[in-house]
């Protein structure tokens, strides 16, 4: 419990139109180290991660309300380009989605559309730094000109990572990325979470308990827009306080 | 599951579900049937369609010319005149004013133009005899391509006599060699005699529907139609007098001279180097007016004249028998040349068939696209955009919407209505000018490019915009770099659509002044210019029958244009779809 708080949410609610999505939830995301959100189908998992980085601000019938601090800053003040934002929070989606691009230029785009790289020599050096940290440089450095639609599923979810690597975010936020997956694919992207948890704050949505187990040092637990409980891993898989958590992870209902 | 046996066998299995599978089948080839009937349809109408019109601009790719000498002098500037005094020259024997002008309007005004550009070029050679070719004019150029039907030609039966009396001749034969053009002759005037007698019968019938009403009249009334009846029944015997006239002269024996006139076919005999046209006619015996001269009388051999008759009577076609004497002449000397008419690309429009083409439609017609596409293509593009992208949802929009929607189905010529009140009246637009038609085809052509756009940036993966958004770009970036890109393909197929449609358009041109009568190439879009269907609209109304194979041919030259166009966009599609 010593990694220093990144994000602060007090109070966060939110609407679809009248849905009342998410509840009045407190929720404080510690920085290096990884944080699994589980719960049942329809919790609000996936729209608290979207509040994290304003994605949710892309649905015009979405409202959201609370306090949601990154680093003490209120990340919903008018003062804060969602956009700016989105590169200090970066995501990752439950469907690998490269552009239909160049494997390079999936890496590139982000640092070039933030100008993060002076010269052609610097934004390889991204390209090769983001490849290599999502552990995809080996396999693809050969054919960085081949498109990104070429790979396979648990390369092409790996080169999502990298992308959103390459920008050099503060957050990674991870929509159920491995939903999609096979096995084997799974455990090389788990593994590369847990990896990135120790120099990222790294928030992740699983259905997967087991997953939540093996990569999450904190895991929080959603039903129906009420953030149950939230502990660490080890409390809430092993010692959970509350009925419903009890229910879940013993896979009772969910 | 009380009742299991009656589960066996299963309902799969019986004799009504092999009925039930019989109908589904049969119905599925059924379907299958129409579907092939339906393209098989089309398939023909495709052919026949594309045959028509390149068999009959095939007539439109060569003209003739008649390869005589010219008589210029050094610094003549009078084409028209040179033109005629070297038809003077190339045929002394042509007198008096009709036959000279039916010498003339074999030459077309296109020979006086062709030297004025030789002249101009600096290629004209001057002289008493210059070796030149004289455009054929339209009627002339119809008649080699036997659109009056062609000449006949019976082989000689027996010796001709030729006897010289004033100034026709008489042509004697013993063998009946007239037998068979008297024949036909009184064909045709059996022929006119009936269609007296149906024209006396209809007002025999006006006789008695007005006998049949004048007991219910009294007073003026009655003896106005008294009057009438009087005076029909005059117009009937009239007419029956006409036809027994008629019917006396076919019944009469093979020994009479027949007197021909020109509603009955021609009929010339060639002879001794000359053409002569039969003016009366009996079996054995015609009298005949020479047309081009024969060498001399001396009594023609079996095998050494021949009788020639042209079915259509002179006064059923442009081209009289003067000037198809001196045709044959000509092409018998082989004077007659056809050549590739490439002028048809070269030169614009014309009120002479011969010289009018198909070069300031055409530039017209890129002229106004390329206004239309400039307007169209961004304007549509960024409305879809904004409408897809940014666009709030709400009442407006929706508004905007339904109107854009409802604007692709108003009639063509409406837009050319608002393009009169609005560019030309209001904003001064020059008529007829590839702007103002450009202006008005854009408008047209924006709902479709509109809808094509938006349905293809909605089609393209929202995971996509994800993607761009979720590490940190804008709005705009995410739409230009990722969105646009994939959505291009489909947005450049819904603009070709568009501008294929507005190539083909002509009500909303006709508003705007582009059907008006322009001979120069427009050299900018505020210069008068036409466009290609409004020239095909043209040249379909004109009288001259000329115009006909130049119409096929200008469509032709619309449906190569339309070809070029669609083949640049699928080319561009290629281009953006390689970009996987």
């Amino acid at each position: 419990m010593s990694d220093p708080i990144k994000f602060h949410c007090k109070g966060v609610d939110v609407w679809y139109g009248d849905t009342h999505a998410i509840k009045d939830n407190d929720i404080d995301i510690h920085d290096n180290s990884v944080t699994a959100f589980i719960g049942p189908s329809g919790c609000g998992k996936s729209t608290f991660l979207r509040c994290l980085n304003r994605m949710n601000d892309t649905i015009d019938i979405c409202r959201v309300t609370g306090t949601l601090l990154l680093d003490g800053d209120d990340i919903y003040s008018r003062d804060v380009d969602p956009v700016q934002l989105r590169a200090r929070v970066g995501m990752v989606f439950q469907k690998p989605n490269p552009f239909p691009k160049s494997i390079y230029d999936n890496v590139a785009y982000g640092p070039r559309i933030h100008g993060l790289a002076r010269n052609k020599a610097d934004l390889d050096a991204i390209v090769e730094e983001s490849l290599g940290a999502a552990g995809l440089w080996d396999e693809v450095k050969d054919r960085l000109a081949a498109p990104g639609t070429g790979l396979s599923g648990g390369q092409q979810q790996r080169l999502c990572i990298a992308r959103a690597i390459a920008t050099k975010p503060e957050v990674l936020l991870m929509d159920e990325p491995c939903s999609a997956l096979d096995p084997i694919a799974t455990e090389t992207v788990e593994e590369l979470i847990s990896g990135l948890g120790k120099r990222y704050c790294v928030v992740i949505v699983t259905h997967s308990m087991q997953q939540a187990n093996r990569i999450s040092q904190r895991t929080a637990f959603f039903h129906l827009g009420n953030l149950v409980e939230y502990d660490t891993t080890d409390a809430i898989f092993s010692t959970p306080k509350d009925e419903r958590t009890i229910g879940y992870v013993s896979g009772r209902f969910g | 599951m009380t009742d299991a046996a009656s589960l066996s066998p299963s309902v799969h299995t019986t004799d009504e579900a092999a009925v039930r599978l019989k109908k589904r089948r049969s119905a599925e080839t059924r379907l299958k049937a129409y579907g092939m009937i339906a393209i098989g349809l089309a398939a023909l109408a495709l052919v026949a369609l594309l045959w028509n019109i390149v068999a009959r601009t095939m007539n439109a790719a060569t003209e003739h010319y008649i390869a005589i000498e010219a008589q210029i002098e050094e610094g003549e500037d009078d084409f028209l005149k040179v033109v005629k005094k070297s038809a003077r020259a190339g045929f002394p024997y042509v007198s008096g004013r009709s036959g000279k002008r039916e010498l003339y309007g074999l030459f077309s005004d296109g020979a006086a133009d062709d030297m004025r550009r030789a002249r101009d070029a600096g290629t004209l050679e001057t002289g008493d005899a210059v070796p030149m070719r004289f455009l054929m004019s339209d009627t002339a150029d119809l008649y080699m391509r036997g659109e009056f039907g062609s000449l006949e030609n019976q082989e000689s039966a027996g010796t001709l006599a030729i006897e010289e009396g004033g100034k026709a001749f008489t042509l004697r034969t013993d063998t009946g060699a007239f037998t068979d053009a008297l024949g036909r002759a009184k064909a045709g005037l059996a022929v006119e005699a009936d269609s007296l007698r149906r024209q006396a019968a209809r007002q025999s019938a006006g006789i008695t529907a007005q006998e049949a009403r004048i007991d219910s009249v009294t007073g003026l009334e009655r003896e106005d139609m008294l009057v009438q009846i009087e005076g029909f029944k005059a117009a009937r015997d009239r007419l029956d007098g006409q036809a027994s006239a008629l019917d006396a002269l076919v019944t009469g024996d093979g020994d009479t001279l027949l007197e021909l006139s020109d509603r009955m076919a021609s009929f010339f005999v060639e002879a001794n180097g000359g053409i002569l046209k039969l003016t009366e006619v009996s079996a054995d015996i015609a009298r005949a007016v020479p047309l081009v001269p024969m060498n001399d009388t001396d009594a023609a051999a079996n095998g050494a004249w021949s009788l020639r008759i042209l079915d259509r009577p002179e006064i059923g076609r442009p081209v009289k028998d003067r000037q198809v004497a001196i045709l044959e002449t000509l092409q018998r000397d082989g004077r007659i040349e056809e050549v590739a008419n490439w002028k048809f690309f070269s030169l614009s429009d014309s009120t002479q068939p011969e010289i009018a083409g198909i070069k300031g439609a055409l530039i017209g017609s890129m002229w106004t696209m390329l206004v239309t596409f400039c307007l169209a293509f961004p304007i549509g593009v960024m409305a879809a955009i904004y409408l897809e992208e940014f666009a709030p949802r709400n009442r407006f929009t929706d508004f905007i919407e339904v109107n854009i929607n409802n604007l692709a189905a108003v009639p063509s010529i409406v837009f050319g209505l608002l393009g009169l009140a609005v560019f030309l009246n209001f904003f001064g637009t020059p008529r007829s000018s590839p702007l103002a038609g450009g202006l008005v085809l854009a408008l047209m052509t924006l709902p479709t490019v509109i809808i094509a756009a938006r349905a293809a940036i909605r089609a393209v993966p929202p995971s996509i915009r994800w993607a761009a958004m979720g590490i940190g770009a804008s709005k705009t970036q995410t739409v230009f770099h990722h969105v646009l890109p994939l959505a291009m393909p489909g947005i450049l197929t819904g603009t070709i659509i568009g501008m294929a449609q507005a190539l083909g358009e002509t009500a909303p041109l006709l508003m705007i002044g582009m059907v008006a009568f322009i001979t120069a190439v427009p050299e900018g879009i505020t210069d008068s210019a036409t466009v290609l269907p409004v020239q095909v609209f043209n040249w379909a109304n004109a009288s001259e029958r000329a115009f006909d194979m130049r119409t096929a041919a200008a469509i032709a030259v619309l449906l190569a244009f339309l070809v070029v166009m669609n083949a640049i966009a699928i080319i561009l599609r290629k281009r953006f779809e390689r970009r996987w």
